[in-house]
């Protein structure tokens, strides 16, 4: 009982707290470093593949998903810990001090940092105290008058706990964030896809490349709506620089109704009941349309990716269906499937043995194909790349070149084995990313209260003064002032000057007027 | 007016090069000049409604008056002191004119593009180090005895702006679409004012650190530095200020850049590179704030998160912008 004590009064200390922030800003900087599955689960792969020794420790150890580490989550938990122990208490002294009255005054006021002496008040001790709370009150300080046992009556005002206020109102809010982020986490949910124009998806998980439920939530709390692209348009300047991308897009929430349109653009995404759609990025699908050994025809929209900023994009059109007998009697023969990988040039440079696009419009579109026949390793369970060919096959020579070319919107190339491959054009698309997060609000409201408290607690300042007021003998008063700062303020002396002027003017001119200010 | 801009940008290095030398050749002739004498006055021993005859109250308080400082007066060779505050004050003028050609640098430059001059990473380095020039001559207004930091201030800022316009130039143009928004205004302006503020402060804490290590009686470098600057205690009474001042900025700029990363990316916190440093920065700053307004924690180490904090705060702008891949690639180096 007495070490848990021990460890609780520890905990809540400034010391621990200053630790633990520490240790927080250190712990972060991992994230930075390495790549992060939260991120940018492919990047993490390609570093475990690239480092298998220390990257299988390192993954061991979270560092791949270090805002989600135990470690991590320890010491902002331990941190929230300290800050409750701490805050609690000295919520409970706040309110304490707001109800009850300031604390009456020093015995010798004239040993306070701001003191005057010898000020007159116009009439009696009472009827003076009862003007200067009044005067006090004018200026916002909270003032109490006291009569004291020897006839003197003494008034204490206090101003500044809005300081306070300011500061418990701030770290309170950094638990509502605490608590924002959490409900993000338990009930959010998100999915990213791929959408080609003229493409129409729903929002189920199906139908994400890639996707991320909240804790507490199912597939089934998705809400229903579908969205289409029906056109992208990209503008450019002359040095390739992007300056607009739109999305003409149409979404239907309620089946029954008619498709609404919508023009979703970067920073403006379509905020739907329970879901929002961003746009995230743009590229081209060149289709390529193939006529195999026996004449039947196939069309694929094959999605390319950006290598760069000018849109040279590679990928990979797969046949897997080609050169299957039409006879039907034969076992189906995969060793005759068909592939065609290359860089697509949106705008082919001068000197075209760069290989790289020139600028991201199409303005001299030439895709550059390298044609592949034999098993593409399809059915061997191995997860595959809808981007790349499976170096597997290539390797173990199961998928084979068979000849390259260039070829430009319209043209036909026909392969060693008579069958054709044309190259019909090009389709764009987008990605959007999908996501709901029921924490938004609480977090925007803590962010809100943070930055109110946190700017009171620092322009807030905490101080006190006091009069002691004796009857001077001809029906008037002597007044006597005091005042302290909390922190070094270099403006309470002319607060204070403020005050001793409210008091009253000097008592007679043989006894003049002193006004003190030490230093601390 | 691009080209304006880009014949203005030496122009203003130039002339803070010049001011630099002006302040420099104060505190090199100026012994521990006017400047340094009113900077370590003890702090407040003035009356207020005391008349000739006042009578000031004994002092008796328990806390003793001032920081024992040695008397000044004592040691000032009185004419060079003079010839030095001249210095100084054509020093400040030409912090003046350099001000005012820095943001001819940033005016010009928006003009030219169309839009808010903060839309690359020089340009928000310009406009960040403008934000600095500026507080620094206004707190100048206020405190005519800190013109001896304006050494360390226009260092800083020829080291920043030149290093702006040697590596970081990128020529005017309209801005991408992910910084298409209102948002490049709030969040991207108050991130300038905020860094351009804690690097003002990042002086004096940096000032504060060697005039107590040369009180403490080291002598190695930098320590030396220390001798003609103002006392420790009115250093480290700024620093605590504009840390105070410009804290709740920066807070607001991480605030609207959240808003903004929720209406662009999907999400208001994505631990993006640039948002994991922007974090480190806060919480390096909320600790020297907490170190500060702990009486347990010694004001020389509550000056070294600050420190460290602004440490951070240049890892973000320097190094995170050129070598870590994010979403907040807007540096336009490749």
């Amino acid at each position: 009982m007495r070490t848990a004590r021990a460890f609780w009064r520890s905990l809540t200390s400034m010391r621990t707290a200053l630790i633990l922030l520490l240790l927080l800003a250190i712990a972060a900087v991992p994230g930075s470093v390495l790549p992060q599955r939260s991120v940018n689960p492919e990047s993490v792969n390609a570093y475990l593949a690239a480092n298998p020794g220390s990257g299988r420790w390192l993954d061991r150890l979270w560092f791949f998903d270090v805002y989600s580490s135990p470690w991590f989550s320890a010491i902002y938990l331990l941190l929230f810990a300290s800050l409750l122990g701490c805050l609690v208490p000295r919520l409970r002294q706040h309110f304490t001090n707001l109800v009850s009255a300031p604390p009456d005054a020093p015995s010798r006021l004239d040993r306070l940092p701001h003191s005057a002496t010898d000020l007159t008040g116009a009439g009696d001790p009472p009827a003076t105290a009862a003007k200067l709370k009044a005067g006090l009150k004018g200026q916002r300080w909270r003032a109490v008058v006291r009569d004291q046992t020897d006839g003197t009556v003494t008034v204490s005002a206090e101003k500044g706990y809005v300081k306070e206020t300011g500061n418990l109102v701030f770290h309170f809010a950094l638990l509502a964030l605490l608590v924002g982020v959490a409900l993000g986490s338990w009930y959010g949910w998100h999915g990213n896809r791929l959408v080609v124009a003229g493409e129409e998806f729903c929002n189920t998980l199906i139908q994400y490349d890639e996707y991320g439920l909240g804790a507490r939530t199912t597939a089934s709390d998705l809400p229903p709506f579908c969205v289409r692209l029906n056109a992208f348009r990209a503008e450019y300047l002359d040095n390739g620089q992007p300056v607009q991308f739109t999305a003409d897009i149409s979404y239907v929430e309620d089946p029954a109704a008619a498709p609404k349109a919508w023009r979703l653009e970067v920073n403006d995404p379509l905020r739907l009941d329970g879901g929002n759609v961003y746009l995230l990025g743009h590229g081209y699908a060149p289709v390529l349309r193939y006529t195999d050994r026996y004449g039947a025809a196939q069309t694929t929209v094959a999605p390319f990716l950006p290598d760069d900023g000018m849109l040279t994009s590679s990928g990979v059109a797969k046949f897997p269906d080609a050169n299957v007998d039409p006879d039907g009697t034969k076992p189906r023969d995969t060793s005759a499937q068909v592939a065609f990988a290359g860089v697509y040039l949106p705008t082919l440079p001068a000197d075209p043995s760069v290989g790289k696009s020139a600028f991201p419009a199409e303005r001299d579109p030439a895709l550059m194909i390298v044609a592949y026949q034999g098993n593409l390793g399809l059915g061997s369970g191995i997860p595959q790349s809808v981007y790349e060919l499976s170096h597997r096959q290539i390797a173990s020579g199961e998928l084979k070149q068979v000849g390259e070319r260039m070829l430009r919107p319209g043209e036909t190339w026909t392969l060693p084995d008579g069958s054709r491959v044309e190259f019909v054009g090009t389709r764009q698309w987008i990605t959007v990313s999908v996501r709901h997060d029921p924490g938004e609000k609480i977090v925007l409201f803590g962010a809100g209260a943070l930055l109110v408290g946190l700017m009171v607690s620092l322009s807030g300042r905490r101080r006190r003064v006091w009069a002691r007021i004796a009857p001077a003998g001809d029906g008037r008063s002597l007044i006597s002032l005091g005042g302290l700062a909390r922190s070094q303020q270099p403006s309470f002396a002319d607060e204070f000057a403020r005050v001793v002027a409210l008091a009253g003017p000097p008592h007679e001119t043989e006894r003049p007027l002193a006004v003190a200010e030490k230093g601390h | 007016m691009a080209e304006l801009s880009n014949q203005l940008l030496p122009v203003a290095v130039l002339a803070y090069l010049a001011a630099m030398v002006g302040y420099l050749m104060e505190y090199s002739f100026g012994g521990r000049g006017a400047v340094a004498r009113t900077a370590v006055r003890p702090p407040r021993e003035r009356e207020l409604v005391g008349t000739a005859a006042g009578r000031v109250a004994p002092p008796t308080a328990p806390t003793s008056p001032a920081p024992t400082s040695p008397a000044p007066t004592a040691t000032i060779p009185s004419k060079p002191a003079g010839r030095a505050v001249v210095f100084g004050r054509i020093a400040v003028g030409l912090t003046v004119v350099a001000a005012l050609a820095h943001a001819g640098v940033l005016v010009t430059r928006g003009l030219a593009a169309g839009r808010v001059p903060w839309g690359n990473m020089y340009e928000f380095v310009v406009a960040l180090s403008l934000v600095a020039a500026v507080a620094w001559l206004v707190l100048l207004i206020g405190r005519p005895t800190l013109r001896l930091l304006g050494l360390f201030v226009t260092l800083a800022l020829v080291l920043v702006l030149g290093f702006a316009g040697m590596v970081l130039y990128t020529e005017a143009a309209p801005l991408v679409p992910a910084l298409n928004s209102y948002w490049l205004k709030i969040h991207v302006s108050a991130a300038a004012t905020a860094s351009g503020l804690l690097l003002i402060a990042f002086v004096p804490a940096a000032l504060f650190l060697i005039r107590t290590g040369y009180d403490a009686g080291k002598r190695r470098f930098p320590y030396p530095i220390g001798a003609k600057l103002p006392a420790a205690e009115s250093l480290e009474r700024l620093t605590f200020r504009l840390h105070a001042f410009a804290f709740p900025i920066w807070t607001f700029a991480v605030i609207c850049g959240a808003i903004w990363a929720e209406a662009a990316w999907g999400r208001y916190w994505g631990w993006d590179p640039k948002e994991i440093w922007s974090f480190i920065s806060w919480v390096a700053y909320a600790a020297y704030l907490h170190a500060r307004a702990t009486p347990s924690v010694k004001r020389t180490t509550a000056t070294w998160f600050a420190v460290a904090a602004w440490g951070t705060m240049l890892i973000n702008l320097y190094v995170i912008n050129f070598v870590a891949v994010g979403l907040h690639s807007y540096a336009g180096v490749e």
